[in-house]
């Protein structure tokens, strides 16, 4: 009796032990199958006109210019804004809020806002700048991506702020430094790795968002300077283009894809050696 | 010489000591604008989509009548469609992640721990609108041919599985909907669970291997009372995600607004449906009742991230 307890207690496991190889390999597989795609598709959508030549009509020539370079703009708009607000309001409730009804408010819409859907991001953001000045702009689609970048860096810088030891702190105040220097010149810079890495999730996260640009930034055929104005962006791009039913245009929005992913791709790695130098793990 | 407390107190302020609630004050408007935002999100969607709710009323939540040409708008479709697709894509990813999670902090060797548990978490951040093409592409298209038309030759007239299974097989379906949807939250939950399990202490796991349990026995009865809390929090963050996911549904669900019928059938999320339509959106009314979609799918996700961050309580987990 006790031989075929024992017995069928570890066949179990044996079955579970299976499971779990098994199933980590479909998953490694489905994934590895996506990723195969996509570098396969996108390759050959990629030639010397993608980086020089406008979106195309649909059975011209063409390339991703507008978009890739709208794509950065408002990007990089948008973490300028996220990043002076999410490092300020990480700092206020890493230094100032702690622990009060007010800072745990806050901390906790902030986790809210980090996986809220981005599509109604996308949908606010158009109720309060595109409807009422009857305009799409390249500026509400980078409020829009800050708007998602922001809880981000706030959460990290939140966090590698509390990690600093209180000794640095302290040794601000005794050297007669003001709060808000010790803040600025010794705690943001033995933090600002930790930081940075948080800047790059967020720039990482926001560079593939589609869903809050298709009603704020809209697309545009041209290349286009003028952030009042209608910019394009590869991921609006991708997704008209996906839809269309012209080949040329499909196999742009691989491109695109293939573009999106490694830049994505290249800033999580990046993110991740900066961590690893700052803690080895 | 002895330092006394009144020269301590009585030394003069540092230089730019003046700037110092200015500065605690900018900082704190800083962190109100994250109050003002979700605010401003709540109360412009309420407003935005007031017009159509007071005009359906209820019958926006049960009528699949969406008709932009008469003005008359029903959500029932897309708001059954998002808790569906959402629901069994969770379905589908819960036990490959726990797996996945499981295989990386009890089984998986040495040399593959890092290496695979890096590629995880990365592929947790690739962009959704890459698996919405890929599941246009590669997958709707395989599956249609691979899965549908042989499963739907095979089912009898009339039986239950040919109900099931009524639709057109195009690959445009909320099963497959689901499926990508499945593979897109699975890194994700992968990812959150493994940061779970590697809080349990290792002493507590080894005295489990040492009182002679199996690895199965010490995730069932050790690992997971341990994390249980915090565990069905990380499902509830990977299903807020599913919930308000847009581009991968978007691509391959089909986007007709009526009930799915079948796993086969086309349907809509609420994502999908704003996406979709938003733009071409020209009277006041369609604009009104796509913003009022959005207001439900807030509630929906405010609902189930909330749960899950009270769930996780104070611990970093994502």
């Amino acid at each position: 009796m006790a031989s075929f307890r024992r017995a069928r207690r570890s066949v179990a496991s044996f079955a579970f032990t299976g499971f779990c190889w098994v199933v980590t390999g479909i998953a490694l597989a489905a994934l590895a199958l996506i990723l195969w795609s996509l570098l396969v598709k996108g390759i050959g959508g990629i030639d010397q006109n993608t980086f020089t030549m406008d979106t195309p009509a649909a059975g011209s020539v063409g390339g991703l210019r507008n978009a890739i370079v709208g794509s950065v703009i408002m990007c990089a708009l948008a973490m300028v804004i996220a990043v002076i607000i999410g490092i300020l309001a990480g700092t206020w409730l890493a230094e100032f809020g702690r622990n009060s009804l007010y800072a745990n408010i806050i901390r906790f819409l902030n986790d809210i806002l980090l996986s809220a859907p981005s599509v109604l991001v996308g949908l606010f953001v158009y109720e309060f700048m595109v409807a009422p000045f009857h305009g799409f702009s390249a500026i509400a689609g980078s409020v829009a991506l800050a708007l998602i970048a922001v809880p981000i860096i706030t959460r990290t810088t939140e966090d590698v702020l509390k990690l600093q030891p209180v000794a640095l702190r302290e040794s601000g105040v005794a050297l007669g430094t003001p709060h808000w220097t010790a803040i600025r010149k010794i705690l943001w810079r033995s933090a600002s790795s930790g930081i940075l890495t948080g800047g790059l999730l967020a720039f990482a996260r926001i560079s593939g968002e589609t869903a809050p640009l298709l009603f704020t930034s809209l697309n545009e055929q041209f290349l286009n300077f003028n952030l009042t104005k209608e910019m394009s962006s590869l991921p609006v791009v991708i997704f008209n283009d996906a839809l269309s039913a012209y080949d040329d245009l499909v196999r742009l929005a691989w491109a695109g894809a293939l573009i999106i992913a490694v830049a994505v791709l290249g800033t999580n790695v990046l993110a991740r050696i900066i961590t690893r130098e700052r803690r080895p793990s | 010489m002895s330092v006394t407390h009144q020269a301590i107190t009585d030394r003069p302020r540092p230089r730019g000591a003046a700037f110092d609630p200015i500065f605690k004050w900018i900082c704190a408007a800083a962190a109100t604008t994250l109050l003002a935002a979700l605010t401003g999100i709540v109360v412009l969607l309420a407003v935005g989509g007031w017009p159509a709710l007071s005009k359906f009323g209820f019958s926006f939540f049960t009528s699949t009548d969406w008709n932009p040409v008469t003005e008359v708008f029903g959500g029932e479709g897309p708001i059954v469609g998002t808790l569906v697709t959402s629901f069994m894509a969770l379905l589908f990813s819960l036990p490959i992640a726990f797996g996945v999670a499981v295989f990386l902090v009890e089984f998986c060797p040495n040399v593959l721990r890092r290496p695979i548990g890096v590629a995880v978490e990365l592929l947790a951040g690739v962009p959704s609108i890459v698996y919405g093409m890929w599941g246009l592409f590669v997958f709707a298209p395989f599956f249609a041919a691979n899965v549908e038309v042989p499963v739907m030759s095979a089912a009898k007239p009339g039986s239950l599985l040919d109900q099931l299974t009524q639709g057109v097989p195009n690959g445009a379906n909320i099963l497959t909907a689901s499926i990508v949807l499945a593979i897109m939250i699975l890194p994700y939950m992968a990812a959150v669970l493994r940061e779970l399990f590697l809080t349990v202490p290792v002493q507590l796991r080894e005295s489990g291997y040492g009182m002679g349990s199996t690895s199965l026995e010490v995730i069932t009865s050790i690992t997971l009372p341990y994390v249980r809390r915090s565990a069905i929090g990380a499902v509830m963050l990977g299903l807020g995600r599913a919930l308000g996911e847009t581009m991968a549904v978007t691509f391959i669900i089909g986007n007709s607004h009526t009930l799915p019928k079948s796993f086969f059938d086309s349907g809509s999320t609420i994502a999908s449906t704003i996406a979709n339509e938003f733009n071409e959106a020209t009277t006041p009314m369609y604009t009104s009742a796509l913003i009022a979609l959005g207001f439900v799918l807030f509630l929906i996700s405010f609902a189930v991230l909330a749960i899950a961050r009270a769930l996780l309580g104070a611990e970093k987990t994502a």
